[in-house]
This record gives C-alpha cells, structure tokens and sequence, in this order.
C-alpha cells in the first residue's frame, strides 16, 4: 500500500475513557485513510466496541483528541458524528424493532414531502433500492423489523449506513448474527465500498473474519492497543499472539499496551 | 381509518389467499386489533340495551355518550404517546383540574371587568391562557423527566398532588361560576350543538375527505408502482368510512332539543309551535366535535411527522434512537407539552359543560384516561399505541359507565366491574399479542 502521501481520514489519538474507575479504553492511538479497511481485533471486553463509539458519539471521550481530515473534530453525540459522514452499524444493530425497514433506515434522517409531511412513500422506494442490492430476497418492508430474521435485521443495519453516502465506516462484529452465505456478502460488499474510496473499520473478536479483508490490523487489550500492523508484514499466528499475549511481532508498530520484555 | 391505512401490511396484498374473511381483511388492511376492539364495543351496547330495557341504543342516550367521552378522549390521545415513550403521566387529572380553575377565574373573574362582561374575545383569550399554562406544565414536568431523569412516575406522582393542591389554592376551595355564555358552547346542550343542517355539512365534508384520502394514498403507492388494494377493497373502506360518518350524525340529529327549551326558543324567534311540539335536532355536539379535530391532528402529528415517528421509535428502542442521532429528551420534553396542552382542551370542555369550575375537577381523571389508551392497545412496555385505539377506549370505559347508570347499579359496584373489566382487557390483549408473535 503506498498510502503514505494521502492524508489520514480519520486520527484518534490517545483517548481515554473509564466507566466507574475501570478504563475501558487506555491512551488508544488509531487513523485510517481513505478507501482502507482496518481490522480492530482483541477479546471480548478489550475496549473494541467502546473506542468507536467515542468516534460515532455514542460516548463521550475523557481525553483524547479525534482529527478528520487533519482537522480537529468536535464530536459530542451521534448527530455530530454523522455530519462528518461517520455511518455506524453497531454490535447490538441499534434498530428499532416497533417500526418498518424503511422508518428504521431513514431514523433521524427522514425523507418529507414539500408541506414536510413524512413521505413515506419515497423513503419505502428508496428502501426497496438499496435493500435489493444488498439483501435481493428482502420483501417484508412493511413489517416491523421484529418480524424480521436475524440476518435480516443486519441487512437493515448495514443499508442504514450506507444509505447517507458515508465516507468513514464503522462496523462492529458485523457478521456475528450472519450464516455464511450472507457472511459473504457483507464481505463483497466492504469490498466494494471499499473501492469507492470509503474507509472502513472492522471491528471483531475473530481474526479470520478480517485478516483477509483488511489492510491494516490493530489490536487491543485491557483497553490499551497492543500494536497495529500491515497485514502483509505479519502472520495470523502473530496476530493471534498479540490478541492473546499482548506480544507485538517485529512487523507491527507496538502500542501501550504491547507486553514489556 | 388513516390509522390502518398507514401501519398495516401491504407486502401482502400481493399474495391473497386464505378463507374469504381473511382474503378480507388482508385486502382492505383492516387492522385485526381494531376490529375486535369495535366489536367489544358493539356487544357491550347491545348487552346494556337489553340489561336497562332498551336504553342504550337510543339517540338520547348515545348523543350523551358521545358528550360524556370527549374530555377523557382528549386526553387519551396524549397519553398514548406518553405511554408508547415508555413514559406515564398521573398528574393529567390534576393538571385538568388547575387548567379549569385558572380558566374559570380568567373568564370570570378578571376579564370582565377589562373587556366588559360577554365580550365575544372572552372564551379565546381564555382558552388560549389555559392552553399556554398547560404546555408550561407539560415543559416543566417533560423537563424534570427527561433532562435531570427523575421517573416520570414519580414527577407526576408528585404532579398529581401539586396540581390538586393548585387546583384548590387558586380560589381556596371556591367553585368559579357561571362561566361565559361563549365559552359554556364547548359543554354541549341544546346550545353547545351545531344542529341539524351543520352536521349533514360536517358529515359531507368527512365524506369527501375519507374519499379524497384513500384517492391520494392509492396515487401516491401508483407513483412508485407499489403494490395496491384492490379497487372492491377501496370501495369497501370508502363505504365503512362515510357510512360510519352519515350513522352518527344521523343519530345526533334524531335526538331533539328538550320540549321546554324548544318551546322557549321557539317563543323567543317567534315561530308557531306546531302540531305535536316542535323538533330541534341538536346535532354533533361541540365538545364531540374538538374531540375529533384533535384525534384526527393527533393521528396526523402520531402517524405523518417526524415527531411522531421518533416518538414510536424511541418507545421501540431508545438507544437506537439515541445513536440514529434523535433528540430524545426533546422529543420526551414536547410529548409532556402536547399532553398538557389537551389537558386545557379537556379542562374546557368539562367545565363547560358542568358551567363551573370547581378544585375536585378531573379527580379520578388520569386513571380513566390511562385505562382508555390501554384498552386501546397501547402497550405499557412502550412503542405500540394508536390514537384511534386510546379514543375507542374512551368510549368503551365511558360506555361501561352509562350503562350501569342505566342499569342503576350502585357506583361502588361500577369501580368494581370497572376495574375487572380493565385487567381483563388486558390480558385478552397480551394473549392476543403473544399469539400474533
Ligand atoms: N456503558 C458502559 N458502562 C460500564 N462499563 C462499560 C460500558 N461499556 C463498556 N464497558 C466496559 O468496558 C470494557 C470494554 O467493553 P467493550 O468496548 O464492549 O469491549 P469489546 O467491544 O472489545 O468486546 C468492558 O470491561 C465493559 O464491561
Ligand atoms: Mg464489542
């Protein structure tokens, strides 16, 4: 990757978060650049899921600084983050189970007509739009998202966010809920968007669902990044390593939390 | 009917099959929930009809029913969005008691003497006055609830009390009355009724609105060439809605004015009184009326603005909501404004209709307006609720009601049979919810 002249998207530097004294994310350090997909790996519990929601706005961090673009951003809740064009599909999907496909994928965002009266039936168009290329056996648009299956749900996640033309994307275990066709397509799919210049967090506890996918891994533990790497100059056995030891391979640039020796 | 034609399933229209009740209901959309609620309605007053000897199924008695219901409807279309927040509100009795209080000293008492007794601005001013303290109450308490999270049960809990302790504080204890002539037309009575000739206009007005809706709504899905009902459906829902429409004004108008109010009224246009006495329809009520004006903008607010789509989504999961970058504390803030705003609407209509106000007013109220919204679907865990449903509920607790009055039952068996009949409907609904899971 000869990534090195463009600038960076997206910067996180040094945030810190702790809920009640514990410190769920420690002095973390991570950027992304353009049309790059960055694999954030580490157990269950190592601060993965609470570092992007500081970038989406869902939390606010302690310290820290975020920069987009190389320019400092204020990001103090998700409508700040989205106005940077950050999409977010979250590990718990964050769907509203009550309300249609086509209401959950314009939450927020809704499409009205000119006296600003929800227009219903251009959102639902939309919605057959994008859900026929994402998901082209999806019919129930009318249903509460209830109704719907797991991989379904998923489906209306991930269209949420691609939906708004995101430039920075966040997905969390996104194919967690999925079986392997479907695990499949979400890959393309990262594949594709990828090519049209969007980056791409990819977050899991598993490192086979991104090695291959990513250009970049980082790994956390405790909170702290263990050390982030190419994935051309490191294996999957010392990626694995470093999830379960926190040992940083000569190939990867060591974070905090690498193990001393 | 806007409400079904809004939430139902028309992914399915495409595929209808199944025995010919079903074929239709799946054709026209007809909400199910709904249907079984109008039916419960339907045998309640067939039920009470032969109980009181044939009472119930009256003009009289129905026009009074549709009266009796306005305040308690009003009120119920707010608190399905209250309640579909995963909110409550118990202090509505006591915040229609206040409202009502303070409205009847600002006609009463301090308006006159500005403007002259009678004057025609006296109910608008008054009115507006009891709408604008009761969206402050709703700020106040909406406030409370959403920005510094203190339950909402607990805020109008205490609400309940401030509220009754306003209520009685404003005039210490005194009841306020008469109120103004213009103002007393939102109670009802002979006066308080647009008669005959209005209510056939009115009617033709909703006709024409339940077929210019359907019209819209079919162009509107032709536009993206999504699937649609078939015509003999939309001829069917056209039929049910103005036929609906045309029976209760039918009914209003067959229900005259008292002999001796007419006799007097009559002298006083100087008309002759003819053979048999003289009949004067009273027509839709005004307070029946503003019932429905404000269940068909709240069916609007709930079903066709973004304000109500947050609402129902926050009920369904408010940290989605949260994260999909909803104000959600501004949205619980301005449910609490709406709720106290149609609280001043019932306050009017309720003490018009008794000519005074007085600090017991809307005792018990909060109670009957929850049970209403309940009854009528609303699920207390929050994101399911229709308008329609909480007003039918309304109608089904104020029927229960008149018809043991009819039946002449002691009002402590009517809290009784009141209170099973709550928990039962209840629980009909939770079986019926878990089965359509
Ligand atoms: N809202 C919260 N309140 C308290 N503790 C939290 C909260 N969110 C996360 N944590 C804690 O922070 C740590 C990191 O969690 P998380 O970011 O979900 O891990 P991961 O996504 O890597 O599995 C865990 O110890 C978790 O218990
Ligand atoms: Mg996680």
């Amino acid at each position: 990757m000869s990534q090195v002249a463009v600038k960076p998207l997206v910067e996180l530097e040094d945030i810190s978060i702790a809920f009640g004294g514990i410190k769920a994310v420690d002095r973390a350090s991570i950027d992304l650049y353009p049309g790059e997909v960055v694999g954030l790996l580490g157990h269950n519990g190592a601060g993965k899921s609470t570092l992007i929601k500081i970038l989406s706005g869902a939390y606010r961090r302690d310290a820290g600084e975020i920069r987009i673009d190389g320019q400092p951003a204020t990001i103090n809740n998700p409508r700040d983050a989205k106005a940077y064009g950050i999409e977010t599909i979250y590990q718990t999907l964050a769907v509203a189970d009550n309300v249609d496909a086509a209401a959950n994928l314009f939450l927020g965002r809704e499409l009205t007509t000119a006296i600003g009266t929800l227009d219903d039936v251009a959102m639902e168009a939309k919605a057959r739009e994008v859900m026929g290329r994402l998901n082209p056996n999806f019919r129930r648009f009318k249903e509460p998202v209830k109704a719907l299956s797991g991989g379904q749900r998923q489906s209306v996640a991930i269209a949420r966010a691609i939906l708004f033309n995101a430039r920075i994307l966040i997905m969390d275990e996104p194919t967690a809920a999925l079986g392997p066709q479907e695990t499949q397509q979400v890959a393309d799919l990262i594949k594709q968007l990828k090519s049209e210049g969007i980056g791409i967090f990819l977050i899991s506890h598993d490192i086979h669902d991104v090695f291959d996918l990513a250009d970049r891994v980082c790994v956390m533990k405790n909170g702290q990044v263990v050390g982030t790497a190419k994935t051309s100059d490191v294996t999957k056995d010392e990626v694995l390593g470093m999830i379960i030891m926190g040992k940083c391979p000569p190939g990867a640039i060591p974070g905090p939390g690498a193990m001393r020796v | 009917m806007a409400e079904q034609n809004a939430t139902a399933n028309s992914a399915h229209s495409l595929t209808i099959e199944g025995n010919p009740v079903r074929k239709f209901l799946t054709a026209t959309e007809i909400d199910t929930r709904l249907l079984g609620m109008v039916g419960a309605l339907l045998l309640i007053w067939i039920g009470f009809h032969f109980l009181s000897g044939g009472l119930f199924i009256t003009p009289r008695n129905l026009w009074n029913l549709s009266v009796q219901t306005a305040s308690v409807a009003v009120m119920a279309t707010g608190m399905v969005l209250v309640i579909v927040t995963r909110n409550i509100d118990l202090s509505v009795g006591a915040v229609l008691g206040t409202l009502a209080m303070l409205m009847g000293v600002m006609q009463a008492e301090i308006l006159p003497p500005i403007l002259g007794f009678g004057h025609p601005a006296i109910w608008v001013l008054t009115l507006a006055f009891g709408l604008f303290v009761g969206l402050l109450i709703g700020l106040l308490q909406g406030t409370i609830i959403a920005y510094l999270r203190v339950p909402a049960f607990i805020v109008t809990l205490g609400g309940f009390l401030i509220w009754r302790g306003t209520a009685w504080w404003i005039t210490s204890g005194r009841t306020v009355a008469p109120l103004d002539s213009t103002f007393q037309l939102m109670g009802g009575g002979p006066m308080g009724s647009i008669g005959a000739t209005a209510s056939w206009i009115v009617a033709a007005f909703a006709c024409a609105g339940v077929i210019i809706y359907l019209a819209y709504a079919r162009r509107q899905r032709r536009r993206f060439s999504f699937p649609q009902r078939p015509m003999w459906a939309e001829g069917v829902l056209a039929a049910i809605g103005c036929g609906v429409t045309l029976a209760a004004v039918a009914v209003f108008n067959a229900y005259p004015w008292p002999v001796r109010i007419a006799a007097n009224y009559a002298q006083a246009q100087g008309m002759e009184v003819p053979e048999g006495g003289l009949f004067i329809s009273h027509g839709i009520a005004v307070p029946v009326l503003m019932a429905v004006m404000v269940g068909l903008i709240m069916t609007f607010i709930a079903m066709r603005t973004r304000f109500g789509r947050y609402v129902f989504a926050i009920g369904g999961n408010p940290e989605a909501a949260e994260l999909a970058g909803i104000n959600t504390r501004w949205v619980t803030v301005k449910v609490y404004m709406l709720m106290g705003a149609l609280c001043a609407i019932a306050a009017s209509i309720s003490s018009a209709r008794l000519n005074a106000a007085t600090n017991a007013m809307g005792t018990l109220d909060e109670l009957y307006v929850i049970a209403a919204a309940v009854i009528g679907g609303t699920s207390l865990s929050g994101g399911v609720g229709t308008v329609v449903g909480a007003m039918i509920g309304a109608l089904v607790m104020q029927s229960l009601q008149s018809g043991m009055v009819l039946m002449g039952l002691d009002s402590p068996l009517q809290s009784i049979v009141v209170g099973i009949v709550l928990v039962f409907a209840v629980w009909l609904d939770t079986l019926y919810r878990n089965r359509a899971n």
